[in-house]
C-alpha cells in the first residue's frame, strides 16, 4: 500500500539536449519555501488520507472502528481470561496460536483497509476531450452503436465496457465505479463497510485472507471459550463457572453470531475466487448460464487451482495513484476552476491549448518587457497559504510553480520557458496568458517567498533573445512530458 | 534561426482489452501521426512495451514465489523489496525515455508513460514547429487550433 515511488514526475535538468526523461530524479538548486501540496490533497474522489498520503480510506470509517473494537475486546478477553486457565490446564500452544492468527487478522485487516483497492485516476483534461471527440465522430456515422459504450470481445464473450461520467473514462473490463468513494476502481469486488474502502484489484487478497483468518479466529476463540467453561464446570459447576468467568459469555456470544456471518463470507469468496468472479458479477449474474447457454466467465483459467493461485500468490500491480508525489502534473487536477485566478487551471486541454498559442504571443511580451517581469513574479508570489479559495482541490496556481514543485524549479532554470511550462503543465497559470495577465488581484504576496522572485529576475535579464527561444523549445518539449 | 515549438496536440493510444485485462495497448497506427512517423516505428515501440507489461503481469513460478513470501513475511518484506511488477515498470520508463530521446523527439513527438495516465492510454504528444528555418523539429502544417478548447 506504500506507493513506492514509480510514478513522480520529476524533471531532469540537462539543456543541452532535448530532454524528455519523465521519471528522474533532479536536485533543485532551490530551497523550497512553501509547502508542496501532495496528490492525496487534491485528489477528487471521495476517500479520506491519513499519515500524508500513506493510508487511503473511504469517507465513512465508523464500522471499521467496530470491527476493529469487536475484534480487540473480543482477542483480549481470551487473552486475559480465558487463556490463563487453557494453558495451564491444557497446552500453552494455545495462545500461542490464538496469538499468531489474532497478528494475522489485524495485519490484513489493515492492509486492505488502508491500502489503495485499485482506484483508477480520472482522465486528464486533454483525454476527456479527445474521447468525447470520438464518441461525437462514431454517432455521426452511419451504423451508431448507443454512445457510451464499447464492445470488446474477451476470449470469445463479447464485453461491455461502459463509459462512467465522473471519470471521463471507458471503464476496463471488471472496472466498477463506487458510488460511496465516488472513485472506478479495477476488478472492483464491493465496498465494504466492515474494513471502511473499497475491495478491489490491489487488495482483494488482503480481504480474503482477513476473512479467512478471522473465521478461524473466531471459530478459535469459540472453540476454546467453550472448552473453558466445560473444564471448569466440572470443577465447581456450571453456574458458578460462569459467575467466575463472566467474560466468556461475551465471548461465546460474540463469537457465535460472528461465525455465521464470516464463515460464511469466507465460504461466498472462497467460490468466487477458485471461479474468478467479483461479488459484482456474481450478484449481477455477469457470467451465468442462466443468462445464455453459451455465457461463461472469460477471466477464468480454467481451473481451480491457477484461478486460486492468480488470485492470491498474482502479481499486486503498484497504485496508479500517486497518493504521496507533489502535485503539478494534470493527472490530479480535473476539478472546475474556484476563482478567478485558477480559470485556466481546471480542463488540461484549455491550460494546454490557450496556453500553447498565447505562449507565442506572450513570448515577445516577456521578452521585450523583461522590466515587468520580475514585478510580475512578485505578484504571483506563492500565496499558497493566502488563497484558501475552494479549499481542496485547487490547483495551486497562485505558486508560480516556481516554488510549489521542485521538480519545476530546475526546469525553468532559468527562464519563460519554465513558467511556459508551469502553467502550460500543471494548468498553473501565473499570468502568462493575455486573460490573465491584467488580473493580478487574487495574487497579492502574502509572506511569499521575495528571495524567490529576485532569483527569478535574476535570470530573466541577461538572456539573449535566440537562446531564450532555443530553451523554450526544450521547454515546451518539457512541459508535455509530464 | 528562431526555434520554437509549441503543443499542436495530443493523440491517445488506448488500451486494448481484447485479451483480457492484461495491460496492453493498441498496435494500430492512429492517422493523425501518418505524417510524423513511419508506422513500423510506433508499432515497435508499442508491441515492445506490450511484452514489458505482459511480463509484469506473467504469473509464473517467480511471482508466485513472490507472492507466497510476501505473504509469509506478512508483506513486510515489501517494504526493503521492490516487486517485480515495479521493477518491470522502472524497466518501461526507461525504455520510453530512450525511445524518446532517439526516436520521438526529432520528429516533435512526446510519447508519455502510460503509468502516467493510469495506465488507461498512451499520449503521444505532438509539437508543431512554428519556426522560420533551420528547425530541429520536423515541420509540420498541424493546426493547434483544432486543439483549443
Amino acid at each position: 500500500m506504500l506507493h513506492l515511488g514509480v510514478a513522480e514526475p520529476m524533471r531532469d535538468c540537462e539543456y543541452s539536449q532535448i530532454s524528455t526523461r519523465s521519471s528522474t530524479p533532479m536536485e533543485t538548486p532551490f530551497k523550497k519555501r512553501t509547502p508542496k501540496r501532495r496528490k492525496w490533497q487534491a485528489f477528487p474522489g471521495r476517500n479520506k488520507f491519513y499519515c500524508d498520503g500513506r493510508i487511503m480510506m473511504a469517507r465513512q470509517t465508523g464500522v471499521f472502528y467496530l470491527t476493529l473494537v469487536l475484534i480487540l475486546v473480543t482477542s483480549g478477553l481470551f487473552f486475559s481470561f480465558d487463556c490463563p486457565f487453557l494453558s495451564v490446564k491444557l497446552t500453552p500452544a494455545i495462545p500461542v496460536i490464538g496469538g499468531v492468527l489474532f497478528v494475522f487478522v489485524l495485519g490484513t485487516l489493515f492492509r486492505t483497509s488502508f491500502s489503495d483497492p485499485g482506484v483508477l485516476p480520472r482522465a486528464t483534461p486533454d483525454e476527456a476531450a479527445d474521447l468525447e471527440k470520438q464518441i461525437t465522430n462514431c454517432s455521426s456515422s452511419g451504423y451508431r452503436p448507443p454512445p457510451r459504450t464499447k464492445e470488446v470481445v474477451i476470449n470469445g464473450q463479447t464485453v461491455k465496457l461502459k463509459y462512467c461520467f465522473t471519470c471521463k473514462i471507458f471503464r476496463p473490463p471488471r472496472a466498477s465505479h463506487c458510488s460511496l468513494c465516488d472513485n472506478c476502481v479495477d476488478r472492483f469486488d464491493h465496498h465494504c463497510p466492515w474494513v471502511g474502502n473499497c475491495v478491489g484489484k490491489r487488495n482483494y487478497r488482503f480481504f480474503y485472507l482477513f476473512i479467512l483468518s478471522l473465521s478461524f479466529l473466531t471459530i478459535f476463540i469459540f472453540a476454546f471459550v467453550i472448552t473453558h467453561v466445560i473444564l471448569r464446570s466440572h470443577q465447581e459447576g456450571f453456574l458458578s463457572a460462569l459467575k467466575n468467568s463472566p467474560a466468556s459469555v461475551l465471548e461465546v456470544v460474540v463469537c457465535f453470531f460472528s461465525v455465521w456471518s464470516i464463515v460464511g463470507l469466507s465460504g461466498f469468496h472462497t467460490y468466487l475466487i477458485s471461479s474468478n468472479q467479483t461479488t459484482n458479477e456474481d450478484i449481477k449474474g455477469s457470467w451465468s448460464s442462466k443468462r445464455g447457454k453459451d455465457n461463461y466467465n472469460p477471466y477464468s483459467y480454467g481451473n481451480i487451482f491457477t484461478n486460486c493461485c492468480a488470485a492470491l500468490c498474482g502479481p499486486l500491480p503498484p497504485s496508479l495513484i500517486n497518493r504521496r508525489g507533489f502535485v503539478e502534473s494534470d493527472t490530479s487536477q480535473p476539478t472546475p476552476p474556484t476563482n478567478g485566478i485558477t480559470m485556466y487551471g481546471s480542463t488540461q486541454s484549455q491550460s494546454h491549448m490557450a496556453a500553447a498559442t498565447p505562449l507565442m504571443q506572450t513570448e515577445t511580451v516577456i521578452l521585450t518587457n523583461e522590466g515587468s517581469l520580475p514585478g510580475r513574479t512578485s505578484l504571483g508570489g506563492p500565496c499558497s497559504g493566502a488563497l484558501p479559495l475552494g479549499g481542496q482541490p485547487t490547483p495551486p496556481t497562485s505558486n508560480p510553480n516556481l516554488s510549489s514543485d521542485s521538480d519545476m524549479l530546475p526546469l525553468r532554470k532559468d527562464h519563460i520557458d519554465g513558467l511556459h511550462h508551469h502553467h502550460t503543465d500543471g494548468g498553473h497559470h501565473p499570468f502568462l496568458t493575455p486573460e490573465e495577465a491584467p488580473s493580478p488581484p487574487g495574487m497579492l504576496p502574502c509572506g511569499s517567498p521575495v528571495g524567490h522572485s529576485h532569483t527569478v529576475q535574476g535570470f530573466y535579464n541577461p538572456a539573449s533573445q535566440d537562446s531564450l527561444h532555443e530553451d523554450s523549445v526544450r521547454g515546451l518539449v518539457k512541459l508535455s512530458s509530464v | 534561426t528562431r526555434h520554437s515549438a509549441s503543443l499542436a496536440t495530443k493523440v491517445f493510444i488506448q488500451r486494448d482489452y481484447s485479451e483480457g485485462t492484461v495491460c496492453r495497448f493498441q498496435t494500430k497506427f492512429p492517422s493523425e501521426l501518418d505524417s510524423r512517423i513511419e508506422r513500423t516505428l510506433l508499432e515497435d515501440t508499442v508491441k515492445t512495451l506490450n511484452t514489458y507489461y505482459a511480463e509484469a503481469e506473467k504469473m509464473g513460478g517467480q511471482s508466485y514465489m513472490e507472492g507466497c513470501l510476501a505473504c509469509a513475511t506478512a508483506y513486510i518484506i515489501f517494504l526493503c523489496m521492490e516487486t517485480h511488477y515495479e521493477k518491470v515498470l522502472k524497466k518501461i520508463s526507461g525504455y520510453i525515455q530512450e525511445q524518446n530521446e532517439k526516436i520521438y523527439a526529432p520528429r516533435g513527438l512526446l510519447l508519455t508513460d502510460p503509468i502516467e495516465r493510469g495506465m488507461r492510454v498512451m499520449e503521444v504528444s505532438v509539437f508543431e514547429d512554428r519556426g522560420s528555418s533551420g528547425s530541429s523539429l520536423s515541420s509540420s502544417a498541424t493546426s493547434g487550433g483544432s486543439a483549443q478548447r
